[in-house]
């Protein structure tokens, strides 16, 4: 009954996704509605001729209806082509499938990372509120949370990869490549980026299993005589895996957005190093391209999360 | 003497009291606070309290040490690092400010009217905060900024913008609850037009959770300024900001490692600053919080 219950949420859900995707497309493309002045001629690059400007007004349908002009450009984008960058004249598509993996191994090191050490800290602390492990680890999630994650960067660039040359400093190898190479080189990214994530899980997880623990039913449980490692592995844990999921699709998000700065420190050719440039030279159809890829990335992966929540809370498919 | 001038006194009087009731109650809020206070006199009175030009180049002492003439050393260009650091302080203070007032001029407006009317209206208000949420933040910042154009007031507009649906979302779920209330009931029934019952009851009554938003978003545009600074998208040379001199120190980093310290730690602090008070602020303003304390 739940399980049918659950195929209808989740069916529901998906179909909720598309709307947002379409809206995203919308805004993807109003972006260029903001450059100021005339889009021709900033197109048209330094010292354009009449004649140039009037040809780019063409080939981009620049002199039709705005809605025109989004509908023929959305009916591309659905057929995957993403137009040419402006200054390399590569399609699109081809340099996001390109540089994607690289992003994707970061940010899921990254995440592997921040869990592998945000959750025993967070149990840790959770055991034995107002300890001392408890009072150190809202000091380091304070810390963790206020850092700037391209500092950490360049620090543990400077110490870890020049100093004592353990890591390298630049660039990523493919995991078709080496796969020990690939995940050599996403060790210092992953740290710099899971530091905030690391902190954020341990201190939700923590307050989670602190109203779990304190809960009546935990309670029965201890006068029952079970320990409190039981209790924790059998009840504490499974209870606050939808919270630890919550955490995990907001992590998902807040990765997608800092790995484009750890991406420039490291020189990784990923999405960070693809559209900076871009933006910096105003090579606008790159810059929407991987914008749009990253909103319907980070929408896909937080449905696939949200439908795993559901599955695991049926109140949460049943309301 | 009348109740009316008193009125006005009283409540400042009140309002003193609650501050510094809360800042005894968490004494880390007050050194947020001072710190806080103190940075930004220090922005104030930067070119008077800053011992050099931060855009004075001696090329005939860069990448220097620590010194009495320069206490934090020179950078590649051989410009006072401490007098940079002290200019940058007001460039990345206003970014900031900057950045979270768009965000609330957008956001705040949007989520109350959504709140407050309700119905399709909202239905389509909701729909796109949900989309702009879709977007990781920095990307979307980058593309706002790339299509806006680079610099200090763009790419923090840019900010601004991705911050208004997080502002929004609160505003129009606190408008819920207040709208509801029976403050809100009774000025209806005495013939009070919308606009005033929205400016008078609902605005000064929904804004506790999003002065405390607010607060934590501070910390979080000065680490976007910085970030953007730092990718060469925001504050363009010759001018100091925290993150702009971060860019540089990277550069050099092989040949001068010291130079990614300084900015870095201001900004650390800095943000370590506003998320204290912002928690602390969230801790008094909780009203089941305080109901425990004064029970």
């Amino acid at each position: 009954m739940i399980k049918s219950k659950w195929w209808k949420w989740a069916r529901r859900r998906a179909l909720l996704v598309v709307p947002v995707i379409l809206m995203a497309t919308f805004l993807v493309f109003g972006l260029l509605q903001l450059v100021p002045g005339d889009l021709a001629v900033t197109l048209a690059g330094e010292a354009p001729t009449p004649e140039r400007i009037a040809e780019i007004r063409s080939t981009y349908g620049l002199d039709r209806p705005f809605i025109v002009q989004y509908l023929s450009w959305l009916a591309h984008v659905a057929q995957g082509d993403l137009s040419r960058s402006l200054l390399s004249g590569e399609p699109v598509l081809t340099s996001i499938l390109n540089r994607l993996p690289n992003t994707l191994i970061v940010v899921f090191g990254a995440l592997s990372l921040s869990l592998a050490v945000g959750i025993p800290l967070g149990v840790a602390a959770a055991v034995r509120p107002g300890s001392r492990i408890d009072r150190a680890l809202a000091t380091t999630v304070s810390l963790g949370v206020a850092l700037p994650s391209f500092w950490l960067a360049m620090i543990l660039v400077s110490v870890l990869a020049l100093d004592l040359n353990w890591f390298p400093a630049t660039g990523m190898v493919r995991l078709s490549t080496s796969v020990s190479g690939a995940i050599w080189h996403t060790v210092l990214p992953a740290l710099a980026l899971s530091a905030a994530g690391a902190a954020t899980i341990a201190r939700q997880l923590r307050s989670a299993l602190v109203d779990v623990l304190s809960s009546q039913y935990v309670r029965t449980l201890r006068a029952k005589g079970l320990t409190t490692t039981s209790i924790l592995w059998k009840h504490g844990l499974k209870n606050v895996s939808v919270t630890l999921l919550t955490v995990i699709g907001l992590q998902i998000n807040r990765l997608f957005s800092a790995t484009v700065v750890i991406e420039i420190v490291f020189a990784i050719p990923g999405m960070g190093g693809l559209v900076v440039p871009a933006a910096l030279a105003k090579d606008f159809p790159v810059v929407q391209g991987v914008v749009l890829t990253m909103a319907i990335l980070n929408v896909t992966i937080n449905f696939v999360v949200d439908a795993i929540i559901a599955y695991l809370d049926p109140r949460v498919s049943l309301s | 003497m009348t109740a009316a001038p008193l009125q006005p006194l009283i409540s400042r009087y009140r309002a003193l009291h609650w501050l510094g009731r809360w800042l005894r109650d968490d004494p880390r809020a007050g050194v947020a606070l001072a710190f806080l206070v103190g940075l930004a006199t220090l922005a104030i009175l930067a070119p008077a309290a800053a011992p050099h030009s931060p855009t004075d180049q001696d090329l005939d002492a860069i990448l220097m040490n620590p010194t009495v003439g320069h206490l934090l050393g020179t950078d590649d260009l051989g410009r006072d690092v401490f007098s940079r650091l002290l200019y940058g302080a007001p460039i990345s203070l206003f970014a900031s400010l900057l950045a979270v007032s768009i965000g609330v001029l957008l956001g705040v407006p949007i989520g109350v009217s959504a709140g407050f009317f309700g119905g399709r209206y909202d239905d389509v208000i909701g729909r796109v905060i949900e989309t702009m949420s879709s977007f990781p933040g920095m990307v979307l910042a980058i593309g706002v900024t790339g299509a806006l154009g680079v610099g200090l007031v763009n790419s923090m507009i840019a900010v601004g913008i991705v911050f208004s649906p997080e502002i929004a979302r609160l505003a129009r779920a606190q408008t819920l609850v207040v709208k509801n209330e029976l403050y809100v009931d009774a000025a209806r029934t005495f013939g009070a037009s919308t606009a005033r019952i929205v400016w008078h009851h609902v605005l000064p009554n929904a804004m506790q959770p999003v002065i405390v938003q607010v607060t934590l978003l501070l910390a979080i545009a000065l680490l976007v300024e910085s970030s953007l600074s730092f990718l060469g998208l925001g504050v363009q040379p010759p001018f100091p900001s925290w993150g702009a001199m971060l860019a540089r120190a990277y550069a050099n980093m092989e040949i001068a490692p010291g130079q990614m310290y300084p900015p870095g730690i201001a900004i650390l602090l800095t943000a370590l600053a506003f998320n204290t008070l912002g928690e602390s602020l969230r801790k008094a303003l909780d009203p089941k919080l305080k109901q425990r304390m004064t029970v």
